[in-house]
């Protein structure tokens, strides 16, 4: 393994770093498929209670991440409905645990996600789709051959942002998973660790100095694929 | 194979009723926006599910709401031709092209991708995406997307009204390519009269949501009832004799000899022309020191006044009918009657070279009925 970045950060600051990124590629990655169709049923579909879903999806944005944090403890705690159901059919537990940090931060992310692809399609001309039909798509053919290329710079961009969002992920957590290092201590929670204990100061500008980083490489990646992904879908 | 409409459908206080059954060749929906053509292609399309109907191509039925059948669109198997083109942005002409035949049914044969290319002239756009053409290419390249699916039907809705004239002079040509080449009954829907009498094998015109004349184009294109005044015209089968050095090409048709700006068509070749009624002008002794150059000689069949100032007289010219459009008050000065011997003046210029286009199918002969008067 890589120990570059190890040996300037201590053990704990780079266990954390690894975690975080752990955590966000799975939130990202998880949530990924259920953002596409929730953007898609939220752009191209009609029925009643969409304004329901639509508010449910964004509902993470707006509320405080506390709150947010507290109703998944609520709901997929140990003693929680879904908890229990989750652990009494397929042993998986995610309260205090990792898996627990990616729920958290798949959540919070999910809104910027939808946002971003539900743009993308609201942009493709449903003519296109009705053309591809009237050639004999059926309507998963048309999804696979004709939206999804077209919308694949957006899906990039909406994924790059849940990624950057996942990696900064708090509030909801450190509610949820609570702080236990390499456990649930992702960078931003460790960050908060060393600025509680005395002499803290240099790893907290450390892993700052990391969160910087990552945020600003995830920018421009975002900005150089879309822009690849927009040439070859669109060009000439 | 024929082509059977039946369609009833009623919304927003608008009433479509069409049955139409037409034989092979290309069947035009003509008439003005609002008329029905629209919700009758969307029914066909399977776009719009009608309050009752049945669609058929030979036995192939899209449609029967008495039997409950209704065909989803990708399963109808039609070839649909978009006014706009509609192709793929992310897809080269070739994948373009190859779109529609990796959904077609194993059995079905579509047209050899050679072929289709070769008759649509696209052999060079093929690695382009549809974001470097022009137009006219990217009408050409969804005609040909369109053909390649194995289509059972190919509808063709206002394939050319978002081109400019000479983007249009581009283009009829490869549907009469269409007409004649492919044996796939075309359904094509259109406001232009020129369109109909260059393309159509059948003309539906429709009215209101009902149908108010079908026939040949000759015929109907000659009904005021069915068309209106200003679309009315009259349709002449004629021979290319020759092209002249001065950019005029002689035709011979049953109507007599008629010398018009220089058209595409080859030595020889039989088109179709269609003359305008209101570019032809009556008189009744033979004119003289007039730039007009073509002047057909007949006999007055039938005059008809109109609600306005004008009137429509039908000439009987060799085995040809010929329609013009004058005022009443030219009909009384000149004492026009049934029976007169009557010149009838056009101008060469007034045919465009949009109003003469090859004929094939269905319209070697003069008319069979006479006009319904």
């Amino acid at each position: 393994m890589w120990d570059g970045p190890a040996g300037w950060l201590g053990p704990a600051e780079w266990e954390a770093v690894r975690l975080s990124a752990r955590v966000a590629l799975w939130a990202t990655l998880v949530s990924l498929p259920f953002g596409i169709l929730v953007a898609h049923v939220l752009a191209r579909r009609e029925f009643p209670g969409k304004q329901v879903l639509n508010g449910l999806v964004h509902l993470p944005l707006i509320l405080p991440p506390v709150v947010t944090g507290y109703l998944l403890l609520l709901a997929l705690g140990r003693r929680g409905p879904v908890g229990q159901w989750l652990e009494a059919w397929f042993g998986i537990v995610v309260a205090f645990r990792w898996t627990g940090a990616v729920v958290a931060a798949a959540v919070m992310a999910f809104p910027l996600m939808v946002r971003a692809i539900r743009l993308a399609i609201e942009a493709v001309d449903p003519k296109l789709e009705q053309a591809a039909g009237t050639l004999g798509a059926s309507r998963l053919w048309v999804f696979l051959t004709v939206t999804l290329p077209l919308i694949l710079p957006g899906i990039i961009a909406g994924a790059i942002l849940a990624f950057a969002k996942a990696i900064g992920e708090f509030g909801a957590t450190i509610t949820f998973v609570s702080n236990i290092p390499g456990q649930t201590q992702t960078m931003p929670l460790a960050i908060y660790a060393f600025l509680q204990v005395p002499g803290g100061q240099e790893a907290a500008a450390r892993l700052a100095t990391v969160a910087i980083v990552i945020a600003m490489a995830a920018l421009l990646l975002s900005e150089f694929i879309a822009r690849r992904v927009a040439r070859m879908v669109g060009g000439r | 194979m024929t082509l059977a409409l039946q369609i009833r459908h009623r919304f927003d206080g608008f009433e479509l009723e069409v049955e139409v059954t037409s034989p092979p060749g290309v069947t035009v929906l003509f008439g003005p926006s609002g008329s029905g053509k629209t919700t009758l292609v969307n029914a066909v399309a399977g776009l719009l599910r009608p309050d009752a109907g049945r669609v058929a191509v030979g036995d192939w039925v899209l449609l029967d709401t008495a039997a409950r059948r209704f065909l989803p669109p990708h399963r109808r198997r039609i070839g649909y031709i978009f006014q706009e083109g509609r192709l793929f942005p992310h897809l080269t002409v070739r994948q373009n092209l190859a779109y529609g035949r990796w959904f077609a049914p194993r059995n079905a044969r579509p047209e050899s991708q050679e072929r289709v290319v070769d008759m649509l002239g696209i052999g060079h756009l093929l690695s382009r995406r549809p974001g470097a053409l022009s137009g006219g290419e990217k009408q050409r390249v969804a005609i040909g997307r369109a053909l390649l699916s194995a289509p059972r039907l190919i509808l063709a809705d206002e394939p050319l009204a978002a081109l400019d004239e000479a983007r249009k002079a581009e283009i009829l040509p490869y549907f009469e390519r269409l007409r004649d080449e492919v044996t796939v009954p075309i359904l094509y829907v259109s406001h232009s009269s020129a369109e109909v009498a260059r393309l159509a094998t059948t003309v539906v015109a429709l009215k209101g949501g009902k149908v108010a004349a079908i026939g040949p184009p000759g015929q109907v294109l000659g009904d005021v009832g069915a068309v209106g005044a200003r679309s009315l015209a009259s349709v002449l089968t004629a021979r290319v004799m020759a092209h002249h050095t001065d950019g005029l090409s002689e035709l011979d048709s049953a109507a007599g000899m008629l010398l018009l700006p220089r058209i595409a068509a080859a030595t020889g070749a039989t088109v179709r022309v269609r003359i305008a009624a209101h570019d032809v002008i009556l008189s009744r002794t033979m004119p003289k020191g007039l730039s007009a150059l073509n002047v057909l000689t007949g006999t007055i069949a039938d005059i008809r006044p109109g609600q306005g100032p004008g009137a429509l007289v039908v000439l009987t010219v060799g085995s040809e009918r010929l329609t013009a459009r004058v005022t009443r008050r030219a009909v009384a000065a000149l004492d026009l009657a049934p029976g007169q011997v009557c010149h009838a003046v056009l101008k060469s210029v007034a045919v465009a070279p949009e109003d003469v286009g090859g004929a094939k199918a269905g319209c070697g002969a003069p008319l069979p009925d006479p006009l319904p008067l």
